[in-house]
């Protein structure tokens, strides 16, 4: 990687102790340091830090953008517990990530054990990843035109088998199988890669031992390969989670949470509230609790999942 | 990297033995039925673009465009009339992409210009550089990936607003011009692994950080750079939610955005299909373009990165 790699004496730390070589560090480059973090630390400050603290001070607050926010404590959180489109926009988003996890993590594991089996090219990977290259907007378009009642090329499919057409965005039951389709469709290839990485990491010869050993390839994969691969399935799991419960881009552009409130996902209620009622204090409630889910996400794959740690160490 | 090559040529002489099974050929098969899916709505969205709305319909099974014609990019770029466009069936809507291009242009290339550059000068005083508080600050930078981007962007657009900034391409790029903590995290990794000889050989030259950084570290940190600002260009172009509270107005409205005004322009009951996927062809071509010049730099970074 680096051409500056010339052989050393001695293998010394990255970090940590000053060099041996008197003068060149005197503990603390201080002032250099703030110099060049500075542009970072403003872009970390007024974008990252500030507003997070200014969106839970807003959830506490009625704010209309007009006037100024009036603090009115927990309100807006009592409002929450009895809004019906609030409850629904989690179930809707719940029935979102739970498709979405079941299908991109069984796709790509199964297409990673392919590539694994059969190809390695960087043109099979290429071809794969091309969905995920592409915007939402552009994936949403896409497969609403492929998908379309009257003349969607999918529907013609459909017809041909004997099957009666399906309103893909148009009916409730089928709007949110069908966005947590469209993603799947750009996200499986990803993270078909982010495993088939995995796979590649674990060395061959654990399998040429199970080999040995009389293993039948179902125990191969049950035994070896599943636990083996588990810090990359935790972290796709956890992305594929955490990615999915802020859907917005496709709903936007698709359904606008319709049809009636079937595809009113968490992420465009607060829009809603937020930019199209002017409600921020309500709609910064509703981020505050997207917000702990999140949190709880995360905290659930550290402390349970272990998803730090290899069995390969 | 190297892992792979070395596994590939182990397990190569195993596979000339049998070079074909029934496993592997329904491997195969199984494998490019995936592909398929990735690509072949890119060559439908290709054929609908050349077609004529009107003959859609009636020739919706055809694989080859129905009644060919450029009309549906002449009218994506402002250069058909209202009348032709309405005699191919569309909806004789003007939309001005010209515009939209630029200001997709200039939004991504601002905002992955400075990410970059700001975010190597962070990573180098958090990967090379000696202070009290340097991890803590660090891991309070990371933590910010945790925070959805959706709980930022209500007080930040409050933010643009209260500077009076919206609908400015100066409100639109500052949320992301300073730094991104991915951009941060995968350069300190880099920078990291760089050696220390030739930066302690300048030093006792009595070169100060600053030529360190831009003539040392930089040029020997070229290509994660180079994969930096290909990830950061490809995300910035595809980003929909930000530019659409504040870049509203045509103006500084990008591609993403007018693509969905251009959708929900078209008159409920006969969409522009065909302009639309030649507007949609048009909005994915920078991306597609760098996608084939840059395809295995891209691809090969997935394994390193997880999270884009």
């Amino acid at each position: 990687m680096t051409t500056l790699a010339k052989p050393t004496r001695t293998a010394r730390p990255q970090t940590g102790a000053p060099s041996p070589r008197g003068g060149y560090r005197r503990l603390g480059d201080l002032k250099i340091a703030l110099l060049f973090i500075a542009p970072a630390m403003i872009g970390f400050t007024f974008f990252y830090v500030v507003p997070t603290i200014r969106g839970v001070y807003l959830s506490f607050t009625e704010y209309s953008i007009l006037g100024d926010p009036e603090w009115v404590g927990l309100d807006n959180y009592t409002a929450l517990a009895t809004d019906p489109l609030f409850w629904n926009s989690l179930a809707v988003t719940g029935q979102y990530v739970f498709l979405n996890i079941v299908l991109q993590t069984a796709l790509a594991l199964g297409l990673a054990l392919l590539m694994h089996q059969v190809a390695k090219s960087t043109l099979v990977r290429g071809a794969l990843l091309l969905p995920y290259l592409m915007s939402n907007v552009i994936a949403a378009l896409l497969w609403f035109w492929m998908l379309d009642y009257q003349i969607g090329v999918v529907n013609q499919f459909i017809e041909w088998a004997g099957i009666p057409r399906i309103a893909f965005f148009g009916s409730e039951e089928w709007a949110i199988p069908t966005q947590a389709l469209i993603n799947t469709w750009r996200h499986m290839g990803y993270t078909a890669l982010l495993i088939f990485a995995g796979l590649q990491a674990i060395p061959h010869h654990v399998y040429e031992v199970a080999k040995l050993d009389g293993a039948s390839p179902f125990q191969t994969f049950r035994k070896i390969t599943i636990p083996l691969l588990r810090p990359v399935l935790v972290l796709v799991l956890v992305v594929t989670v955490i990615g999915s419960f802020q859907v917005f881009d496709t709903v936007a552009v698709t359904t606008q949470g319709g049809p009636v409130n079937a595809t009113r996902v968490i992420q465009y209620y607060i829009y809603q509230r937020a930019f199209t009622e002017s409600d921020f204090g309500y709609g910064s409630a509703i981020a505050v609790i997207l917000f702990l889910i999140l949190a709880l996400v995360a905290f659930i794959q550290m402390k349970f999942l272990k998803g730090n740690e290899s069995d390969l160490d | 990297m190297s892992t792979t090559i070395s596994r590939t040529a182990a397990v190569a002489p195993a596979r000339r033995r049998r070079p074909f099974n029934a496993r592997r050929a329904g491997a195969w098969a199984l494998l490019l039925l995936a592909i398929a899916v990735s690509v072949l709505p890119f060559l439908w969205v290709l054929r609908t673009a050349l077609s004529t709305n009107s003959s859609l319909a009636s020739q919706s099974a055809s694989l080859l465009p129905a009644d060919f014609t450029w009309g549906a990019f002449l009218r994506v770029f402002g250069l058909q009339s209202p009348a032709d466009a309405i005699a191919e069936g569309g909806s004789g809507a003007a939309i001005d992409f010209w515009l939209y291009l630029r200001n997709s242009v200039i939004f991504s290339s601002i905002t992955t210009a400075g990410a970059v550059f700001f975010s190597a000068m962070a990573a180098y005083a958090f990967a090379r550089l000696r202070w009290r508080g340097r991890n803590t600050v660090f891991s309070l930078f990371l933590g910010t990936m945790l925070v959805p981007p959706i709980f930022t962007a209500l007080p930040n657009f409050l933010l643009i607003k209260n500077l009076d900034l919206l609908n400015t391409m100066l409100g639109m790029v500052l949320p992301y011009v300073f730094m991104t903590p991915f951009a941060i995290f995968f350069l300190r990794q880099f920078f990291l692994n760089m050696s220390r000889e030739v930066e302690e050989a300048a030093m006792l030259d009595g070169a100060k950080h600053l030529r360190i950084f831009f003539q040392i570290v930089l040029p020997n940190a070229a290509a994660p750079l180079a994969t930096l600002a290909l990830l950061t260009f490809i995300g910035q172009w595809n980003e929909y939610f930000w530019p659409l509270l504040v870049g509203s107005q045509d103006d500084v409205r990008v591609l993403q955005v007018g693509l969905g005004v251009f959708k929900s322009q078209s008159p409920q009951g006969s969409p522009d299909w065909s302009g639309l996927m030649a507007a949609t062809l048009v909005s994915a071509l920078p991306v597609l373009i760098l996608f084939a010049a840059f395809g295995k730099k891209i691809v090969n970074s997935i394994g390193f990165s997880g999270i884009k």
